[in-house]
């Protein structure tokens, strides 16, 4: 299969992309489809091959069919090494995960190994949604590209966002015990007070990961410290279960979030009433006003029957296209060096580039709240059926998301 | 159970003959082992190779607990991970200092944390065995998980710790980059663990653990506290597990918290039970069979987890000494030469067997993906989850195949009483 | 000060309570065959999505009755072909036995529900605050999974202590040839036994599925704890189980409450020393290491006393 591939990219490079219908472009999607995680990372496999097809249908990347291989990893740092060792060993150059910055991490060592000991068989990692800062920092790979904002660079594009809100007073961090969590709540407290040193952090929690069934006692210290403003990481059964508890015991508080859009999570939100009192942080919302964006938003829903959670994805797909064609070949090393400071016009509108630097992809970051759609003309998309939708309250540009990196890349 | 199942190998012993069968057999293993990549050659059947070569030293690892001594464990992951993490430490160490270790002196350290683990809690662990036992490991299974994402600096939370493991001395010239290298590190793990494991059973200690795990009182009137052998074993295999995990390490190059936590604990349990604990080879049959459908069934199917339970059930219920139990029940028929009697009415039952169990599999099938997916192949026939008759032929092979399979297996009950009553009368037990 | 004891209290006894509730079961199970169910976290998950379906259907009220109801008939239908057949391989073999059942269980559930977690709502009539204390609300559903915690108590303490059914299971755990001579078929009392346990399990999921959140990973998420809570509490014992589930209820919600750490109480160590597994003790809070605290009692409780709080027999 290797050889195939290498003869068909040598092929390729000989013929100058003239020839067509050769071996697909197989992309190796490692995310949970089975436990705890599947539920997301169905969502995004879903994505994946729509976005596939998208491009399938316009003749694919050079004449190349994309083919996206589901590899299930159990959301297991460990059981991602074993699919991305067997996708490797099955010819497939290029991979794609997003669900973990542990596994991503992982991920990210595998194939700087990888290539360093297989030259001619590299293989890329783009990352869609694993947003440890420190991938892109300290431990910053040639071979891996991040779509996704890390979480550092969010909470820029969300303390940019606070830093003009006069009613906001009391802060209140509530986070995962994990490397996430726990940047999160850094970068929250070192950015909120070198941008409005008058805010106060009345609270910094940190609960353990997906064990805590009850937040109520969570509930009563944000109560007690008086905090008008939460801002959280939290996700999945987390979040659902820590805005349940706030609704019982009424507490009225702005939620900041990161992902409160994920799965459960718009459901909870209407669940507990919470209209206008949630906000998220993306880079991209379903209602954004641009035309592009929507139809193919419209389109995705009717055919997938979930709604678009990761423009990054859309962003990932569409520059890898791009950059096979600027290089014109589908070779891993020389798609890698043409998207390095790669410019990009984004899902919904703006340009984007990649750093390269880091490999971070910089790009427009939204401020949205949940709540009822009062026109439906003009914000046509609600989610999870609760007729509840998301719509913008700000936009961060690309140069308001920008930070430095610590990344000392080691070029081949 | 004064009879109590004594490891295959050894019953060849008393015959004329047996020490050269009982040293072949052990030959015969290492023979394969090296010639095993060089008939299957892929990069993909390598990886296979080395994960199922660690989960037979850690599936090994945990019979000489559950087999052995009768110890439910819910929590041997710990020092399987903890060993790994040592591993990881150590390789990290050694490659920053230079220090002349070669890579595979590795996985004795490894060991060393899984057994100095042991040896720190073993003792009020094994004080009692049963359901305490299981209770108390469970609980300490959680407790170094969670603390595992609490201390940081030692375990890297929840991404881990990372490693190189070409950073080491070269050995001969092997670099250990390619993985073909690591395989015969781990396959030359493999062999001495297993024979250091089957020699443990053939020592006092291990006939002792034995003892302990049928009939604890009567071991005590014979002069023995049952909690030492008990910690003596929980050692043993705390080292093993650790040995498994340092290999662990070295084939990733990477230590997390995952390595330590329930699904690993639980993994194990299942490949020393589906391969049958009663005999020493019985783990190694489950640790291939477990880790092989691990890598395949999840490529296949989304609904694995599902397979897992209800083979797990079924072995349980109809086979409860596992894989390695349903071969050495047919020993003594072969050695009467009454087994042929048997093969007809075996292949008879296949059939319905087999259909029921192809009927199993579409019903799952057409449920998991009712609402989308691909069209199920089975057998080479797609099947399309929507339409009538996928559901009309999963219903008929699920009930007609376990009807007519009820009637076969009855007759090869029947068969088999003959076959072994034959056997009995020629002299050999069963 | 005051605020802060008393929020915890309330919030530990009704944490406690819903414990108790899902543990009920699986101490009745276990006091009545000897049997510790590793799937009872699923019946309990089968409950909340039996309730869920059957609110849409019928509402929520009838499923209250008929969702347990089912879920004692799976849980018999279990013990008939399953567990009664494993029995003679003894209580390791019952015990792997529900432990494949919980993963067939859950991979079933999610093949028919989905992974996401579904909407399964308060019902309307019980969807208000009840009392306000210190300006944090109750809700009266809270109010509502506490009362039937304490009349599962009260119906189930009676039953076995004192009525005529309690005294022959009781009997059928320890002599049950015995009982089989008197005309009691020893089966079907060990199948109901599982039965009631299951169905118990699957009322703690009717629930509490709507004020936790209900989906297909939820078994997982809860297992664990419940065999803290009848392990510490002593296995078998009712009243131990009670008492653990209050207790273990108090003891998080009290602990997430304290921020403190060592630091915080010896001051900062000196930065120069680095990171190390000292630095990461000393700088943990209580309130980080609440959830864990239940396995540390558990593995303290076995330790020293492997009966439990008020256990009788050690396995």
């Amino acid at each position: 299969m290797h050889k195939l591939i290498v003869a068909a990219a040598a092929a390729l490079t000989v013929l100058g992309g003239a020839a067509s219908a050769q071996e697909s472009i197989k992309i190796g999607y490692i995310d949970p489809l089975s436990g705890g995680g599947a539920s997301v990372g169905e969502g995004g496999l879903k994505t994946f091959q729509y976005l596939a097809d998208e491009l399938n249908a316009k003749g694919g990347i050079l004449g190349h069919k994309v083919e996206i291989v589901p590899l299930d990893n159990k959301t297991n740092p460990q059981e991602s090494l074993v699919q991305a060792q067997k996708a490797v060993d099955a010819g497939v150059r290029y991979i794609t995960q997003g669900n973990g910055s542990s596994v991503g991490a992982a991920l990210e060592d595998f194939v700087t190994k990888n290539n360093s000991r297989n030259p001619g068989k590299e293989v890329l990692y783009f990352n869609y949604a694993a947003v440890d800062p420190s991938m892109t920092n300290e431990k910053c790979s040639y071979w891996h590209f991040r779509w996704d904002a890390n979480s550092d660079i969010k909470m820029e594009a969300l303390t940019n966002y606070m830093k003009g809100q006069p009613t906001i007073k009391k802060v209140y961090l509530i986070n995962m015990d994990y490397s996430f969590g726990q940047s999160v709540r850094a970068a929250a407290r070192k950015m909120l007070g070198e941008k409005r040193p008058d805010i106060q952090v009345v609270g910094d929690e940190l609960h353990p990961m997906l064990k805590v069934t009850d937040f109520s006692p969570y509930i009563a210290k944000i109560k007690a410290s008086g905090a008008d403003t939460v801002v959280t990481g939290n996700w999945g059964q987390d979040f659902a279960l820590l805005l349940k508890a706030a609704a019982d015991a009424g507490l009225k508080v702005n939620w900041y979030t990161y992902y409160a859009g994920g799965a459960g999570g718009p459901t909870a939100i209407k669940q507990t009433g919470l209209e206008n009192q949630v906000f998220q942080i993306s880079e991209g919302v379903p209602n954004s006003g641009n035309k592009a964006a929507m139809d193919f938003e419209k389109d995705f829903r009717a055919k997938t029957g979930i709604s678009v959670w990761y423009p990054r994805a859309v962003n990932e797909m569409r520059m890898f296209k791009a950059a096979a064609e600027k290089a014109n070949s589908i070779d891993p090393v020389k798609v890698a060096a043409a998207l390095e400071g790669m410019k990009f016009e984004v899902f919904d509108g703006g340009e984007g580039f990649i750093r390269k630097d880091d490999h971070q992809f910089f790009q427009p970051i939204y401020i949205s709240s949940f709540g009822s759609l009062a026109d439906k003309a003009k914000e046509p998309f609600d989610e999870e059926n609760t007729g509840w939708g998301w719509h913008i309250v700000s936009k961060i540009d690309t140069e308001q998301t920008m930070l430095p990196t610590t990344c000392n890349m080691k070029r081949p | 159970m004064t009879n109590a199942p004594t490891p295959s190998i050894a019953a060849a012993k008393q015959e004329p003959g047996s020490a050269l069968s009982f040293y072949g057999v052990w030959l015969l293993a290492a023979v394969a082992l090296v010639v095993l990549p060089m008939v299957f050659s892929s990069g993909g059947s390598l990886t296979s190779f080395s994960l199922i070569g660690i989960a037979i030293i850690f599936a090994l690892s945990y019979n000489i607990l559950l087999g052995q001594t009768g110890l439910l464990s819910f929590g041997h992951a710990v020092q399987y991970g903890l060993g790994g993490f040592l591993a990881v430490h150590v390789m990290n160490a050694v490659a920053s200092h230079n220090w002349p270790i070669p890579l595979p002196a590795i996985p004795l350290v490894g060991g060393i944390g899984g057994a100095a683990f042991a040896i720190v809690v073993g003792w009020v662990m094994t004080k009692r065995a049963g359901t305490v036992f299981a209770m108390i490991s469970l609980g300490i299974g959680e407790l170094v998980a969670s603390s595992s994402l609490i201390l940081r600096s030692v375990f890297g939370g929840e991404s881990g710790i990372t490693t190189d493991r070409t950073s080491l001395m070269p050995l001969f010239g092997w670099t250990f980059g390619p993985q073909i290298q690591v395989y015969y590190l781990i396959a030359f793990w493999v062999m001495v663990s297993a024979i250091a494991m089957y020699a443990l059973t053939r020592t006092p200690l291990g006939r002792i653990c034995n003892a302990v795990r049928d009939n604890p009182e009567r071991v005590e009137f014979i002069g023995y506290d049952p909690h030492v052998v008990r910690y003596f074993a929980y050692m043993f295999a705390g080292f093993f597990a650790g040995v498994a995990g340092g290999l662990t390490a070295i084939n990733f190059e990477i230590a997390n918290s995952a390595y330590l936590g329930a699904t690993q604990s639980g993994l194990v349990l299942f490949s020393a039970f589906i391969g049958g604990t009663a005999y020493f080879f019985g783990p190694i049959l489950g640790a291939i069979l477990v880790t092989y459908l691990q890598l395949g069934l999840t490529s296949v199917t989304s609904v694995w987890q599902l397979y897992f339970g209800i083979i797990f059930i079924g072995i349980v219920m109809f086979a409860p000494g596992g894989i390695a139990g349903i071969l050495m029940k047919h020993r003594p028929l072969i050695r009467a030469g009454t087994l042929r009697t048997v093969i007809p009415s075996y292949l008879v039952a296949a059939i319905p067997t087999l259909a029921f169990a192809l009927g199993i599999i579409l019903t799952i099938e057409t449920v998991a993906r009712f609402s989308g997916g691909d069209p199920i192949k089975l057998l080479g026939i797609p099947f399309v989850a929507t339409a009538p008759t996928t559901w009309a032929s999963a219903a008929v092979l699920f009930v007609g195949g376990f009807l007519v399979a009820r009637i076969t297996w009855r007759r090869v009950a029947e068969a088999w009483d003959r076959a072994a009553t034959v056997a009995r009368d020629r002299g050999y037990l069963a | 000060m005051a605020e802060l004891i008393v929020i915890s209290t309330l919030n530990g006894v009704l944490f406690g309570m819903l414990l108790f509730l899902l543990s009920s079961g699986l101490t009745v199970i276990f006091s009545m065959m000897g049997v510790l169910n590793f799937a009872h976290a699923s019946f309990y998950m089968l409950g909340a999505f039996f309730g869920y379906q059957l609110t849409r259907w019928i509402g929520f009220w009838p499923a209250l009755v008929l969702a347990p109801l089912l879920v004692g008939a799976v849980g018999m239908a279990v013990e008939r072909y399953g567990l009664r057949n494993t029995h003679k391989h003894g209580h390791v073999a019952e015990l792997l036995l529900t432990f494949g059942l919980a993963f067939a269980i859950e991979e079933i559930v999610s093949m028919i529900w989905g992974k996401s977690p579904v909407d399964y709502r308060v019902p309307a009539a019980l969807d208000f605050p009840a009392f306000t204390v210190f300006s944090t609300n109750y809700p009266a559903y809270k109010i509502f999974m506490l009362v039937v915690s304490v009349v599962i108590f009260i119906a189930l303490l009676v039953t076995l202590k004192r009525t005529r059914v309690g005294l022959i299971v009781q009997a059928a755990l320890t002599h049950p040839s015995m009982v089989g001579h008197l005309g009691h078929n020893v089966g079907r009392v060990f199948m109901l036994v599982f039965g009631v346990g299951s169905a118990l399990a699957g009322l703690a999921g009717v629930i509490a599925g709507p004020s936790l959140v209900t989906q297909s990973d939820m078994a997982a998420f809860l297992g664990p704890i419940l065999f803290v809570v009848i392990v510490f509490g002593g296995l078998g014992s009712l009243p131990g189980a009670f008492i653990a589930s209050l207790l273990i209820g108090l003891i998080q919600t009290f602990a997430v409450a304290l921020n403190g750490s060592l630091a915080s109480v010896f001051g900062p160590l000196d930065p120069s020393l680095g990171a190390s597994p000292l630095t990461d003790i000393w700088n943990v809070t209580i309130a980080q290491i609440a959830p864990i605290l239940p396995y540390l009692l558990l593995v303290l409780v076995l330790i020293f006393r492997p009966m439990g709080l008020l256990g009788t027999r050690e396995s």
